[in-house]
């Protein structure tokens, strides 16, 4: 019941974001749809990706889009028209996508290949074996700990990205003329 | 924002707990929710915080920019190195058991510091991304002081 009220309620907001042209409007929607996630990955007793979803979808990566917004305009463009290509791609992924989930197993049996490949293992053997309980950190630190350090490598690359873009300072004033109208339209 | 009175109070007595509580999970990480890629971010919401209500110059004498640098980079190496030790104390890479006599105290070792390691990463990657952007605006503002038209 409170599955079905949390995804109405992203199913809502993911139309909202889509209709609205304001962007800061969409990036505080995107904060709401991240918390609902996160709220209903509590539901399904995952703590650590409900932490996860909150702190970086809700948290960070709202603020960093904030960070961006006051670099870029308010508003965004109005597109003319509908794209009847996307929206045919659009239609056929999805129906392709939701006729796969008919082949999927049942959602939470017990002999679906999620839970008797490494699940049973990780389950009776991770305290045995390093006496942590939470499990999630044993197998991320330590059984899938390869995995893990290239996330952190990714997280260091993706800093060397943004510092190889914005590390320099700007040496025209370029960017000042083409923001000039921007900032009537924000005001 | 940074003259209004009920904010200023308020972040003032939010901001530590904000950090104790990444410590929390950084550190707690073993028992409870959390790890380093969380604790990170929380952090660096923290320190976030405090660059958007004291502005970025005064969070910048808190964690110096070039300290940034040397944590991020300090954090991978942190994790590769515990991975290297594995190899040269006689295990396989990334195989915590040989770093400490006893299997559970080698193996929480080994979770803990890859851990602090993630940890350490992702906040300040997350700062310095923060940091790139908030600092683009007034260099614009800058700019656009030192040519009149």
């Amino acid at each position: 019941m409170i599955d079905i009220g949390l995804l109405t309620f992203m199913v809502v907001i993911a139309i909202a974001v889509v209709r609205t042209r304001d962007l800061f409007a969409a990036a505080m929607l995107f904060a709401i749809y991240s918390l609902l996630s996160a709220a209903l990955f509590a539901v399904l007793d995952a703590g650590d990706v409900a932490l996860t979803e909150a702190a970086v979808g809700a948290g960070i990566s709202t603020i960093l889009i904030l960070a961006v917004l006051a670099l870029a305009r308010r508003y965004e463009h109005p597109t003319g028209g509908h794209n009847l290509v996307a929206l045919l791609v659009v239609l056929i992924t999805g129906a392709a996508l939701i006729y796969a989930t008919l082949d999927l197993p049942e959602f939470g049996s017990a002999d679906n290949p999620a839970q008797v490949h490494v699940g049973p293992y990780y389950i009776e053997q991770s305290y045995p074996d390093m006496g942590v309980p939470n499990m999630v950190a044993a197998v991320l630190a330590s059984y899938r700990s390869i995995d893990t350090m290239g996330e952190a490598f990714v997280i260091f690359a993706a800093g060397l990205a943004v510092y190889a873009l914005l590390g320099v300072r700007p040496r025209s004033g370029r960017f000042r003329r083409r923001r000039e109208p921007e900032e009537e339209d924000a005001s | 924002m940074r003259e209004n009175g009920i904010l200023r109070i308020v972040a003032r007595f939010l901001i530590p707990l904000i950090m104790l509580f990444g410590l929390y999970i950084q550190f707690h990480g073993e028992y409870s929710p959390g790890g380093g890629f969380q604790a990170g971010v929380v952090v660096a919401a923290g320190w976030i915080l405090f660059a958007l209500i004291y502005g970025l110059e005064a969070a910048l004498k808190v964690i110096p920019e070039r300290v940034m640098y040397v944590l991020a980079a300090f954090g991978v190496l942190l994790y590769a190195i515990t991975g290297l030790m594995g190899v040269i104390l006689g295990g396989r890479y990334l195989d915590f058991y040989p770093l400490l006599p006893g299997e559970h105290a080698a193996q929480q070792f080994g979770i803990i510091t890859v851990e602090f390691g993630v940890g350490v990463t992702v906040a300040t990657v997350v700062m310095l991304i923060f940091t790139y952007f908030a600092r683009r605006k007034s260099e614009w503002e800058a700019l656009s002081e030192e040519e009149p038209e």
